[in-house]
């Protein structure tokens, strides 16, 4: 029970310093992620690729020991994901999505904390497109 | 000499540092949580967790969202709070998109869809994908940074602005 309430101030914590991280690269305003998609200003990869690289660092290292995470006790291990269909055409709509509007669901959250209540167009955009996947799902299974 | 420094001034026309802090700073919050949780996070799951609070779908009360709602929305909320902070730590300027309302609808419709879709967005095949060195992650975001920029492009040529 502890470990729960834990992980739930540790992921709080970490989220704090990721949507700061988000509105210090200026990720909350689709404007800029739309200047990158234009190929204006190629800023974006410095932040995608300064996020993924200390990540790698730690991901890469933690997952070959034998350590557990201390919270939790569970073991460090790799994201990874079936190459299949639906990766596919999951990558092909988010990037139709992504490109028409410059938000993504971290991002959009991180710009309503800077003030941006427009934004909350697309936020509800997102929830009503991951219901109708679920919808879609329960009726596929 | 000075021309390529000129040409790498053109694509990045409002510097690097900022892009790059921020990018740290990204890491550093999912590094914290590996480290300290041992759990890979990613926000468009997010989007599922929050609505397995309401929705009697079958598919929304699978035991994998019901049992990480409360980090996953905390996490949500901690996103919105750290932006807040930065925001009044910095001078307290709110600022609002003059992107116009439908492009943040249809395409925020679009990333829901597509994010559950292909299990993962910016932050989970992105970044902590990527820093798993995972193949379908890295197909992932080659094709929807492609797209997107194709599709950026086009929305451009018919001329929306902003």
């Amino acid at each position: 029970m502890n470990s729960e309430r834990n992980t739930v101030v540790v992921t709080f914590i970490g989220g704090i310093i990721f949507g700061i991280g988000l509105a210090i690269s200026k990720m909350t305003h689709p404007e800029v992620v739309l200047d990158f998609l234009q190929l204006d200003d190629l800023g974006l990869l410095f932040v995608l690729g300064g996020a993924a690289s200390v990540s790698l660092i730690v991901f890469q290292i933690a997952s070959r020991t034998n350590r557990v995470a201390p919270i939790t006790g569970k073991k460090y291990s790799l994201r990874e994901r079936e190459i299949n269909n639906d990766l596919i055409f999951g990558g092909v709509i988010f990037g139709i999505g992504w490109g028409i509007s410059g938000i993504c669901p971290g991002a959009a959250f991180a710009s309503l904390g800077i003030g941006n209540y427009v934004i909350l167009w697309g936020i509800i955009g997102m929830f009503l497109g991951a219901y109708g996947h679920g919808i879609l799902k329960e009726y596929r299974d | 000499m000075s021309q390529i420094l000129n040409d790498i001034l053109t694509v990045f026309p409002n510097g690097i540092e900022h892009y790059l802090l921020g990018g740290i700073a990204i890491g550093v919050g999912v590094i914290l949580i590996y480290v300290l949780t041992g759990t890979i996070v990613g926000a468009s799951t997010g989007l599922e967790t929050i609505i397995s609070y309401r929705s009697k779908i079958k598919w929304f009360q699978q035991e994998g969202f019901v049992s990480s709602r409360m980090w996953r929305t905390a996490f949500t909320v901690g996103i919105i709070t750290g932006a807040f902070i930065y925001t009044i730590i910095s001078g307290g300027n709110l600022w609002v998109t003059e992107v116009q309302w439908w492009r943040l609808l249809f395409g925020g419709i679009l990333v829901g869809i597509g994010t559950r879709l292909g299990k993962g967005c910016t932050s989970g095949h992105g970044i902590c994908g990527l820093a798993s060195v995972s193949t379908a992650s890295l197909i992932n975001v080659v094709i929807f940074v492609g797209v997107a920029i194709v599709v950026a492009h086009a929305i451009e040529i018919i001329g929306v602005v902003p």
